[in-house]
This record gives structure tokens, C-alpha cells and sequence, in this order.
């Protein structure tokens, strides 16, 4: 009986991980909104004005 | 307030009827997007079609900014969250978290789409779907857009909330399910975009109103594009979701490997949305390493997202279909597939055309060399009919097809009219897409009222072979639309006067899961087609080398 509610608890990493939707909702904001966004402005915002 | 659920006799799902309801407003709402939507694309197809170029320039541009925003933001994301409505409370049993604040959501959505169509037809907006500044448009289609996006957003972190809630009060056990899971993925995605959209439009709203003096160009069009592709992103996640949901419900498919499907949907989420730098690659003032970095290694690793979907979903359809015995030969469990069923016809279509169409050519024209080829000819927008229309917009016409039965207790009227719809739509958006990307090689532009530039100051010559071309874009796109229209008629006849389905087990047919046997189910047909498609593939992307050599010839 404890034997299975022990392997009942046991989650492998990886499915905790994809079981983690907020986890997976910052990763999901941090790296588009670091690549494109942030790096792209950064670009941008970097070029000397015309004189 | 109590929520109130009921127990659906075909699916055994429990059904909070505050999700039904919200349902039922975002799919009518996405419905009549695709009407005004459709009604706009038969103008602007009959105008591109030199043959008949019916509208002057100022009513071309103007359809096409409606049709754009009806079609790409307001038919698409209305639906979506409607299945988001779909793929948390009611697959996982639960009530919706904050059920008045979906309404508020709605009527948000509502308002601004609404704005922003009163806008364009007002006159007051033909600055097309993508308005890039310093064009500029009256102060309510701007305000449009954030009122939308904000209400999205609304639905969006209803959605989250429902999970919170629903992994509290233990209405699962273990995960949630794969299509749960590839709408939390749309969900994540979504939340990227439409943020991007408030933070561009706000201060465009001001500025529109004379309060912000100006708005970089190069940095409104960044950030634009941080909404305008990802929306389409949200789009390709949630029909993934929709083609395991419809493969689940046409023939009793189950996913054939859970941790590989969810792998996938994780490249979604961390990198789909670095697609939006495609649009930028003509730009100078970005760099060719943020360029090469979103466009080619991150992206890749989304293309290969793909291609994992691309093939577990027809891999879980063989294995559906050997276990119930049609394992002869090859391809046996696809022959003898239900063709007839237009849920199963929009899912097929919906993948194949995704695929070889969309998926090639978008990967193709998104490599930066070959870029320079097919930016801003018909090319791009070939490509894009080829994903969001032969793909999402089919896969979500598949699943209105069962949503009515289930979700309205109605049966869909004309059972055999929309098979035929289903493929009609399919193999006329096929022909339109085929015929658009193709002229586009001989470099007719995209947008451009009028592919001969008549009265420029000077008319770029037009090879012959591309008039052939707009001309079968043009009957593939008259066939698309009468696809269309059936869709539509179908759905609010089927609403409003298909005959009501009794609450027993059976009324509504659903394919049975077959029985694990314990053997392994081989999925060599599925793996032939993986083949096929890859040589299309390779074909297509070394062509277009060849073609960029011949024009830009390097010594």
C-alpha cells in the first residue's frame, strides 16, 4: 500500500516541468521579449541621428 | 453564485454553463468576422484578378484593410477563445474562473472590432492591416485595437485562471490533457502578442489624437510585427490543438507519444514568435545577426515543431484505424478513412495544405537570402492563405461541425452539403494559393492595387505567365469563397433551425477509441508521407537557390 502511493508521488522531472504552465508561461515571455523585441530596439534605438 | 454544470450524454464531459454560454458568444462573433470578412475578400480577389479588376483604388484599399482585420485578427481570435473556453473548463471539468469577467472580456473584443470596422468603412483607415505609421487613421480604429487586445487578453488570463482553479479544487487527476495542453500553449503565445499590441497602440492613439508629437517608424513596425505574426502564431498553435481534438473525435485517435507532442508544443512556445523578424528582413537598421538568429535558428527549431505535429497526428490516425483492422498494405487505414465525415475532410486538408504549402513556402521565403525574392511580392501573402486559411481556418470549420451538435445540441443541417464544403473551400483555397505564390515569382506585388502600375510613371514589365497565374488564383479563390459562404450558411441554419439532439448517449457520432492490443501498431504509412513531404521540401527550398542565382548573379 505505501509502495504504491509512493510511486503514485513520483513525477518524472519532465513532466513536472510541462506540468508547470506558469513556469513554461515566463519562458515563453522572456525569450521572444529578449531576442526580438529588447535586442531589435536595442538596434534601433542605437543608430546615430541623421545631421 | 453557484456554477451550474450539466453532464454532456456524448462525451461524458462536465459542462460549466457559463463556458457554454461564453462558447457560444466568441463563435457566433468569429462567424460573422468571417461573413464581413469573406463578403471583403471577393472584392479585393476581383480586383487583383486583372481580368476584372473591379474596384478603384480607394475602395481596393479599403476592403483590404477590412478583410484583413476581419479575417486575421477578429474570425481567428474570437474563435480561439472560444476554444480556450473549450480546452480549460469544460476538458478539464471545472468551472470558469471568473466568468463575469469573460463577459467583460467579450463585450471588449466586441467593442473594438466594431471601432475599428465602423473605422474602415467610415473611410477613416485605409492604413491595411498592418497601419504602419506615419500613415495615419482616425483615433477610433486605434482605440479599436486596444480595446480588443485588452479583451483578448481578458480571455486569455480567464483561461490561466480556470487552470489555477481547477488543479485546486482537483477536478483532474495527473496532467492535463495534450489539447489543454497545446491551448495553454496558444494561451502563452497569445499573451506575448496581444501585449505587444497594447504597448504599440496605445501611443499610436495618442499620437493619432496629437498628444505624442511622433512615433518612431522603424520601431512602431518592431513592435507591430511583435503582434502582427504572432497573432497568426496563436492561430497555428490552437489548430494543432484542433488536430488532435478532431483526430480524436473522427476516428478515435489517441496521441501516439505524449512526451514527443508536448516537447513540440514547448519549441512553440519558447521560439514561434521569433518569426516576426521575416517581416523586418529588408530592413537596415536591423542587424544580419538579430536578423539570422530569429529568422533562422531560433525559428528552425519552431519549423521543427512542425514537422514533429505534422507527423504525430497522422501517425495517431494509422494507429487509430490498424487497431480497428484496416492494416492491409500501406495505406489501407487512410483509404478507408472517413472521408465522408467533413471534420475528418477538413482535418486532412488542413494538414496536408499546412504543410506542403504553407509550412515549405514559409520557411523558404523566411531564409534571408531568399528573402529578397518573394518580400513584398504575391508571394508572401500566397504563403500565408496557405497556412492560416488552408490551415487554421479549415481546421476550425472542421470543428464548428461538431461544436454545433455538442455545444448547441443542434445537428448540423445538410449533412452532405458540408462535406462538400469542406472540400470545396480546401481545394479552392489549393488553387488560390497556388496561383498567388506563383504569380508572385514573376514578381507581382503584393497589395499593389494594380499589377501593371498603369498610371506609375513608369510600368515595370510583367511576364505573361504571371497573368495565367492571377487568373487561376482568381477561380481557386471564387471556388475558396463559395466554400466560405456554405460555412457560414450552413452554421447559422444549423443554429438557429437544426433539429435538437436529445441528451443520450450516441445521438451525436463519435468515433470509439480502439483497443490497446499491447502489439506495436507500425505507422509505416504515415512514415512514407514524412518522406514525400521532406523531398517537396528539399525540392522546393534548392529551387529557390537556383532562382535567386539567376537573378542575382554573384561573381
Amino acid at each position: 500500500m505505501a509502495d504504491k502511493e509512493e510511486q503514485k508521488e513520483k513525477v518524472p522531472l519532465a513532466q513536472a516541468f510541462f506540468d508547470n504552465i506558469f513556469l513554461l508561461l515566463v519562458l515563453g515571455i522572456v525569450v521572444p521579449v529578449v531576442f526580438y523585441t529588447i535586442w531589435g530596439l536595442l538596434e534601433i534605438a542605437s543608430i546615430p541621428l541623421a545631421k | 453564485m453557484a456554477a451550474v454544470f450539466r453532464t454532456c450524454a456524448h462525451t461524458g464531459l462536465k459542462v460549466h454553463n457559463q463556458a457554454e454560454r461564453l462558447i457560444k458568444v466568441h463563435a457566433v462573433a468569429g462567424v460573422l468576422s468571417i461573413l464581413f470578412g469573406g463578403i471583403a475578400a471577393l472584392l479585393v480577389l476581383l480586383t487583383r484578378w486583372p481580368a476584372v479588376h473591379l474596384l478603384d483604388p480607394t475602395n481596393y484599399y479599403r476592403a483590404l484593410t477590412f478583410h484583413g482585420m476581419n479575417m486575421l485578427i477578429f474570425w481567428i481570435i474570437f474563435f480561439e477563445i472560444a476554444i480556450l473556453y473549450f480546452a480549460g473548463p469544460i476538458l478539464l471539468g471545472s468551472r470558469v474562473a471568473w466568468p463575469r469577467i469573460g463577459w467583460v472580456g467579450f463585450a471588449l473584443m466586441a467593442a473594438g472590432s466594431i471601432l475599428i470596422d465602423v473605422a474602415i468603412l467610415q473611410g477613416g483607415a485605409d492604413v491595411m492591416f498592418t497601419s504602419y505609421v506615419p500613415m495615419r487613421a482616425v483615433s477610433h480604429f486605434y482605440l479599436g485595437w486596444i480595446l480588443f487586445a485588452v479583451g483578448a487578453l481578458l480571455g486569455v488570463c480567464n483561461f490561466f485562471a480556470t487552470l489555477v482553479v481547477a488543479r485546486a479544487e482537483r477536478t483532474y487527476e495527473g496532467s492535463i490533457s495534450l489539447v489543454t495542453f497545446g491551448g495553454a500553449t496558444a494561451a502563452i503565445i497569445a499573451l506575448v502578442t496581444l501585449a505587444h499590441g497594447a504597448i504599440i497602440y496605445i501611443p499610436t492613439w495618442l499620437w493619432s489624437m496629437g498628444y505624442v508629437q511622433n512615433i518612431d517608424a522603424g520601431m512602431y513596425r518592431l513592435v507591430f510585427w511583435g503582434l502582427g505574426h504572432p497573432s497568426q502564431q496563436i492561430n497555428v498553435t490552437a489548430m494543432v490543438a484542433v488536430w488532435y481534438l478532431l483526430a480524436t473525435l473522427t476516428v478515435g485517435a489517441i496521441p501516439v507519444n505524449e512526451k514527443v507532442c508536448r516537447t513540440a508544443f514547448l519549441l512553440y512556445i519558447l521560439f514561434i514568435n521569433l518569426a516576426s523578424a521575416h517581416h523586418l528582413l529588408v530592413d537596415p537598421q536591423l542587424s544580419p545577426a538579430w536578423k539570422v538568429w530569429n529568422t533562422s535558428y531560433g525559428m528552425y527549431l519552431a519549423v521543427l515543431a512542425s514537422m514533429v505535429h505534422g507527423m504525430t497526428v497522422p501517425a495517431s490516425v494509422e494507429v487509430a484505424q490498424r487497431r480497428k483492422g484496416l492494416s492491409k498494405g500501406l495505406f489501407e487505414w487512410l483509404a478507408k478513412a472517413p472521408w465522408g465525415n467533413p471534420s475528418f475532410a477538413a482535418l486532412v486538408l488542413s494538414i496536408t495544405l499546412f504543410g506542403f504549402m504553407g509550412g515549405i513556402t514559409g520557411v523558404t521565403f523566411g531564409a534571408e537570402q531568399v528573402n529578397i525574392i518573394s518580400h513584398n511580392t504575391l508571394r508572401i501573402p500566397g504563403h500565408f492563405h496557405s497556412t492560416v486559411v488552408a490551415g487554421t481556418t479549415l481546421a476550425f470549420m472542421g470543428l464548428t461541425y461538431y461544436v454545433v451538435p455538442l455545444i448547441w445540441r443542434r445537428a448540423v443541417v445538410w449533412p452532405r452539403l458540408a462535406t462538400f464544403q469542406a472540400y470545396a473551400f480546401g481545394l479552392g483555397i489549393m488553387i488560390f494559393a497556388g496561383g498567388m505564390t506563383t504569380a508572385g515569382s514573376y514578381a507581382v506585388p503584393r497589395r499593389h492595387w494594380d499589377v501593371q502600375f498603369a498610371n506609375s510613371i513608369f510600368q515595370p514589365p510583367v511576364e505573361p505567365a504571371a497573368y495565367l497565374f492571377l487568373g487561376v488564383m482568381g477561380i481557386g479563390g471564387l471556388l475558396a469563397v463559395l466554400g466560405g459562404a456554405l460555412y457560414v450558411v450552413i452554421t447559422v441554419v444549423s443554429v438557429f433551425f437544426g433539429k435538437r439532439i436529445p441528451d443520450v448517449a450516441g445521438a451525436v457520432p463519435l468515433a470509439a477509441v480502439p483497443q490497446d492490443t499491447g502489439k506495436h501498431t507500425p505507422i509505416s504509412g504515415t512514415l512514407v508521407l514524412v518522406f514525400v513531404f521532406l523531398a517537396a521540401f528539399i525540392i522546393y527550398y534548392f529551387l529557390n537557390w537556383k532562382w535567386l542565382s539567376d537573378i542575382w548573379l554573384v561573381k
